[in-house]
């Protein structure tokens, strides 16, 4: 048999002559039996016990994730925010510390560079700074489209923050609890997209309340050299709401369940915003930003396509690049995402299809390898948290 | 009939075949235990039609997992005799058992000695190490 464990497009493009990075998390997941295989440079963990266990300890428990690999950049000084406001879709000009933003980063004509997260953020020493959490895949992109725009804004100090710190996501309706010992009230009292600068048994955290899963729970960011012990304190403070440790392959189940996007699929340069179904991540109101006028005019148009959620007939899934069909033969769409879902317990998509055929409840056919399946355009997400 | 892994005959790429004295020409045709582990989290197994024809080396289905397909080639030439389509209804039975209860195909050979061409059972252990 071919025995590719992972046939995602984003790892065979990570292929790379260098040696890959490791996480400041590398060793536990060797010795934790981690099946670990290269992504965006990185030497990262696929899975532990398996992706169906894994997915569902997180829908149900309490899932680890170590997403070290992400970018960390650091913006300080007086008009950090204003570099950050005239390259992001999202206001930042307002932002006040604890708060967290959804945002697009956009070329000039309104293609996606990368979605991101910004937070703003108060340091034990009252210095006010900014935080770009970026894709890990698109980090040397962003970093270098940032250079042009840091040369006009010579009084913000710019670090990439990312070698020194790790990256924890703590998802799952255990969360919360599971966090109870390891916490300040003040963050686990943290509303939805809302973050800290704080301490996690004394060592220096940031938390937020966000998260990729469409679950409750957290993503903290630690320094490097703490990262084993913070991740072993979850662990163990979560044993008994029945923590596992969760890896790429459940974390992809997880987001796409969730209707997440994932840049490379239903993102990349081709495609904007509000054709990827993220106007609220466009502020266009009284400012202007790197694509913001012909983000204006495309908010003006009707788009030719949709994205859209598919649920498949049968128990094959259509992964990206499945072209989809009407019934008569047209081609209509493509698919950017598929998995089998273990919460529904049926193959599931993410596609773009034509808009005037984009209706929820239709029945379309979808190829999967040269042979076709029986798919319904339904609403995403496909699951939300009770 | 206890098929066991001692009897078969091995693919570079996980298939076995075993096929005794009195099997009348017929390998019965599996994936191994180690293929079911690496795969994991089996959803869905395509299977070949009765009658097809097939030459050694050919993909005769796929095993889908959550993640990923991977496809099956076939050890021998020959005819399809035989498939389990039940097993379609139960894949997660081939994680305790791939042999017996977990035949996937059976195929005439038209081509008994190609059986000696696969690896014996020490020689598909020694790959399975020399992996890791």
């Amino acid at each position: 048999m071919g025995l590719v464990l992972v046939t995602s497009a984003d790892l065979r493009k990570s292929f790379m002559n260098t040696p890959a990075l490791k996480t400041p998390l590398y060793d536990w997941h060797i010795e934790n039996g981690a099946r670990m295989a290269p992504f965006a440079g990185y030497e990262m963990p696929i899975q532990y016990k398996g992706i169906v266990a894994e997915h569902t300890a997180t829908r149900t428990a309490l899932g680890l994730f170590d997403i070290s690999h992400m970018g960390r950049l650091r913006f300080d000084g007086p008009r950090a925010d204003q570099l950050l406001d005239h390259l992001l879709t999202r206001r930042v000009l307002d932002m006040q510390p604890g708060q967290v933003r959804y945002s697009l980063v956009c070329n000039e004509e309104g293609g996606i560079l990368d979605d991101v997260l910004v937070s703003c953020l108060e340091s034990p020493s009252s210095k006010i700074y900014f935080l770009l959490v970026v894709n890990a895949s698109n980090k040397d992109k962003i970093v270098s489209w940032l250079q042009p725009h840091l040369a006009d804004f010579p009084d913000v100090e710019f670090h990439d923050v990312t070698a020194a710190t790790a990256m924890i996501a703590v998802q799952g309706p255990k969360a919360v609890e599971a966090c109870q010992k390891l916490l300040p009230a003040s963050s686990l009292q943290l509303g939805y997209y809302k973050a800290k600068v704080t301490e996690q048994m004394s060592k220096p955290c940031i938390v937020s309340r966000t998260g990729y899963t469409g679950e409750d729970g957290f993503e903290l960011i630690v320094r490097a050299e703490d990262a084993p012990r913070v991740w072993e304190n979850i662990l163990l403070s979560g044993r008994d709401a029945g923590a596992q440790p969760v890896g790429l392959g459940a974390r992809d189940t997880l987001r796409l369940e969730a209707g997440m996007p994932l840049y490379g699929h239903e993102l990349s340069e081709q495609i904007d915003p509000y054709t990827a179904g993220l106007s609220f991540a466009c502020s266009l109101k009284d400012r202007q930003f790197i694509g913001s006028s012909f983000l204006a005019n495309r908010a003006k148009e009707s788009l030719p396509v949709k994205r859209v959620g598919l649920s498949i007939e049968g128990r094959r899934a259509a992964r990206e690049e499945s072209k989809c069909f009407d019934h008569d033969q047209r081609e209509i769409g493509v698919v950017t995402s598929g998995t089998f879902s273990p919460t529904l317990g049926r193959p599931i998509s993410m596609a773009y299809i034509h808009s005037d055929l984009a209706r929820t409840g239709s029945q379309i056919e979808v190829d999967i390898r040269g042979s076709r399946a029986a798919a319904t355009i339904v609403d995403l997400p496909f699951y939300k948290r009770p | 009939m206890t098929i066991r892994p001692e009897d078969l005959r091995y693919c570079k790429s996980h298939e076995w075949a075993y096929a005794p004295a009195d099997s009348g020409g017929i390998a019965t045709i599996g994936i191994s235990a180690f293929a079911v582990a690496e795969l994991n989290d089996l959803v869905f197994m395509a299977l070949p039609l009765l009658g097809q024809t097939i030459s050694a080396g050919d993909e005769f289905g796929e095993v889908e997992s959550v993640k990923a397909v991977s496809p099956m080639y076939s050890p021998v030439s020959g005819e399809i005799v035989d498939v389990n389509t039940e097993l379609v209804d139960r894949l997660e039975s081939l994680n305790s058992d791939p042999y017996d209860q977990g035949w996937i195909i059976r195929i005439k050979m038209s081509d008994p000695t190609e059986l000696t061409k696969l690896l014996d059972y020490s020689a598909y252990q020694k790959l399975l190490s020399q992996n890791g």
